[in-house]
């Protein structure tokens, strides 16, 4: 089993790159999957520094550290939204087209962009775009940018090694189950079945 | 490129088999085991999950965690392919809507499929006597049963014995126990009188007795992405690389198969085919050839096997080849329990195939489509990936918060994460599995003026729903309401009614197409014998899913694997016969 021990990598989503292709554990990919990984890889970066900075801020704002873990940021989510509108071009035109309307309607209400404005001015346009059934038609382009936003983050967060110790996944380790531990079943009212391993 | 020569092979083995697929990988095993000289064209790459899984890895060690970018079910899937495949296409007729999986590797779609192991019952076999709706297998449940008990043993199944009539009991290893989620669905199920019974699958839930080369399963859950102990079912690891082990077995990797040559006296005398590789073409010699190259892939194959004396494709002096094309139905719905939020974490991971399974035993006269489906059962803590919490924006709005009170759908910050970790485990979803009636009028047939990059001519689909599926998925989604509403659940996905049919898949969605080169007595009216010998050609032989007459609610897989034992132990017997 030493060849799948997980948890290689030393910080909390660096990949360790074992073949220049930005995958900590290659084993199984086809030769079109590691040239496809190496060829992203090698492209320029998507988002400028701008738009890099206001993912970040953006972030941390939908996943901001708390009393049980660190933030977006911490995760290293942007680097996770770098790759995958790479991966996934279909992102790319949302996303940034959503990141410039968002500092167009910072530009109208405040005279600066999304990263300028203060703490106060960001949470009060977020919250206009937050809650899909409640923002006005005038506001729904950016609901549907910060949608998609607010999902790439979770991705990034919960399945960075901080996300996951948060969400508290117990799992992907040998062992052997043995049906719903006794308090839990307790808790809920439950009988075990009679029957199985 | 130069001069393209044809490389001919002098060498000529006993049984040639096109397709390491389940169907491919039995009739390898027993073949080689017996001795026999067998030579296997496989179109994708040589895979061991042993060194080739990507069992145990963690989301984020793949840069995209887990998105389907390059593998249809994700980055850390088992199966290579997918729904299309560069340079390789398929083409549709008229306004027919079908897809086609295809996972060209070591072990085809076995690598990553559910595990669930369902043998077809007496009435599967015989609809025509049972009502009429379907046609008749030429072979009984009987005659297959000594071969599905084999197949349990052979490969290992858990499950119950449960006495029902159409769901015959195996020889089983023991179940897994229920998840809590499970155990919320058995009682919902109960309240809405619907049956449940604990799961079927191929994943060796205690050590197979008598193998010593497969270890048990550890319950990780990830049968999808293929185990490198060997602990479930694949037929590269269970039985391509074991018949290789023989020394009778030899796998020949990237091999696209582009027909069967065929004698002057009709007969199948060996196979053509492109090297991916080095883009060669080349020959080989058999005495007896084994098309398994999945249901569709096998009838492009005959199809394209034209020659002066089977000017309509081989086997296909009928004409049936390609028709009676069927996919099995599919609908779902997905939500929550609210009394499940917040739930204690443990590692419920399992086995990756169904733990719980409610079979049909419902009786038709009461309903207005015939036969019926089973239904499958999702949810639990399970590893985050791409798309995790999606729903959690959507759907936070449906119960209170912490403070007891109401809020909008949405949201961010310490509020929403504080949501995903409440709702973490508690969602629950449903996915049924029912008959398809096999129709002439469903069938694909090579495409008169596409081909692919090796210049082969591409399959084109036609297929249309009709009436009875249509209704049998109305009721799937009827059943799925009244298990939600038994246990308390909150109904999350997107009501299906009539306007999107009930939800029904599109035809080849769920992967169990087969039927497009049916087995019969009667050579004008069937491809194959009840031996999947073809009618018109006594040294070929079909052993995938292309024989079927009809499938049941039941996935193919242990039906195909059955047959293509008994079909290997025949073409053993006919040789010693000096038949063929």
């Amino acid at each position: 089993m030493g060849a799948c021990k997980p948890g290689t990598d030393k910080s909390s989503s660096t990949v360790v790159d074992k073949d220049g292709i930005g995958d900590a554990n290659p084993i199984g990919l086809q030769e079109f999957e590691k040239e496809r990984l190496k060829e992203l890889n090698s492209k320029p970066a998507f988002f400028d520094d701008h738009e890099r900075l206001t993912l970040i801020t953006l972030a941390d704002i939908i996943i901001p550290k708390d009393e049980v873990s660190g933030s977006a940021s911490d995760a290293k989510v942007i680097d996770f939204i770098e790759f995958i509108v790479k991966d996934i071009p279909e992102h790319q035109v949302p996303m940034r087209g959503g990141l410039r309307w968002l500092d167009t309607q910072c530009l109208n209400r405040y005279d600066k962009s999304f990263v300028g404005s203060t703490s106060q001015q960001q949470l009060e346009i977020v919250n206009e775009i937050a809650y899909p059934s409640k923002a006005k038609p005038e506001m729904h382009q950016g609901a549907v940018f910060f949608d998609r936003m607010r999902n790439l983050t979770a991705t990034g967060f919960y399945t960075s090694k901080i996300g996951i110790k948060d969400i508290g996944y117990a799992g992907n380790t040998p062992g052997k189950w043995t049906g719903v531990p006794a308090d839990v079943l307790k808790q809920y009212n439950l009988t075990q079945v009679n029957y199985g391993v | 490129m130069g001069d393209l020569q044809i490389k001919k092979s002098t060498e000529k083995y006993d049984v040639i088999i096109v397709g390491s697929g389940a169907g491919g990988g039995m009739a390898g095993y027993i073949l080689a085991k017996a001795g026999v000289k067998v030579l296997m064209l496989e179109a994708g790459p040589y895979f061991d999950p042993a060194k080739d899984s990507k069992q145990l890895q963690w989301p984020w060690e793949s840069p995209r965690r887990g998105a389907s970018t390059t593998r249809a079910f994700g980055d850390f899937d088992g199966a290579y392919g997918g729904w299309q495949i560069e340079g390789e296409p398929y083409t549709l007729k008229d306004d027919t809507q079908f897809t086609w999986f295809r996972s060209q590797m070591l072990g085809g779609r076995t690598n990553h499929w559910g595990r669930i192991s369902l043998r077809m019952g007496p009435h599967d076999f015989k609809g025509k006597s049972f009502d009429g709706a379907t046609d008749d297998w030429p072979i009984t449940y009987d005659e297959v049963k000594p071969f599905y008990d084999r197949v349990d043993r052979l490969i290992g199944v858990y499950g119950t014995a449960e006495g029902l009539e159409n769901d015959p009991d195996g020889i089983f290893l023991p179940p897994p126990k229920p998840r809590l989620n499970e155990l919320f669905i058995m009682e919902g199920a109960k309240k809405a009188g619907v049956k449940v019974i604990p799961g079927r699958g191929s994943v060796l839930t205690q050590a197979l007795p008598g193998n010593l080369d497969r270890g048990a399963c550890f319950f990780c859950g990830q049968c999808g992405r293929s185990c490198r102990v060997y602990g479930d079912f694949s037929s590269s690891s269970c039985l391509v690389i074991p018949a290789i082990e023989t020394g009778n077995l030899k796998v020949i990797p990237n091999a696209m198969v582009r027909e069967v040559i065929v004698g002057k006296d009709g007969l199948a005398k060996g196979v053509s085919y492109i090297n991916k590789d080095d883009s060669m073409e080349y020959q080989v010699n058999g005495d007896t050839v084994i098309l398994a190259a999945s249901a569709c892939g096998s009838a492009r194959i005959l199809l394209n096997s034209r020659s002066a004396t089977h000017p309509n494709g081989l086997a296909n002096s009928s004409g049936i080849v390609g028709k009676y094309l069927h996919d099995s139905t599919g609908s779902g719905m997905s939500g929550f329990l609210p009394q499940l939020m917040d739930r204690k974490r443990y590692n419920e991971d399992g086995v990756g195939s169904a733990q719980i399974l409610s079979p049909w035993v419902l009786d038709n006269k009461k309903l207005d489509f015939p036969r019926g489906y089973h239904i499958e059962f999702g949810g639990g803590m399970r590893m985050p990936s791409y798309g995790f919490g999606s729903d959690v924006p959507k759907v936070n709005g449906l119960v209170p918060g912490r403070d007891g009170k109401m809020k909008d759908a949405g949201g961010f910050g310490k509020s929403l994460k504080d949501d995903y970790r409440r709702f973490y485990g508690a969602n629950v979803g449903m996915a049924g599995r029912g008959m398809a009636i096999a129709r002439e009028s469903n069938y694909c047939e090579i495409d008169p003026n596409v081909v692919d990059k090796y210049g082969i001519p591409v399959l084109r689909f036609n297929y249309k729903w009709t009436d009875a599926e249509i209704k049998q998925a109305k009721h799937m989604q009827e059943t799925f309401e009244s298990i939600m509403h038994g246990m308390g659940a909150i109904i999350t996905s997107k009501a299906q009614g009539k306007e999107d049919n009930y939800g029904l898949h599109t035809p080849g969605d769920i992967i169990h197409e087969v039927g497009t080169a049916r087995m019969g007595d009667d050579p004008k009216t069937s491809a194959l014998n009840k031996w999947s010998q073809a009618h018109d050609c006594k040294n070929l032989f079909v052993t995938d899913g292309a024989p079927f007459v009809q499938q049941g609610d039941k996935n193919p897989t242990w039906t195909i694997l059955a047959l293509s034992m008994r079909t290997a132990e025949y073409i053993i017997d006919q040789k010693k016969k000096k038949n063929i």
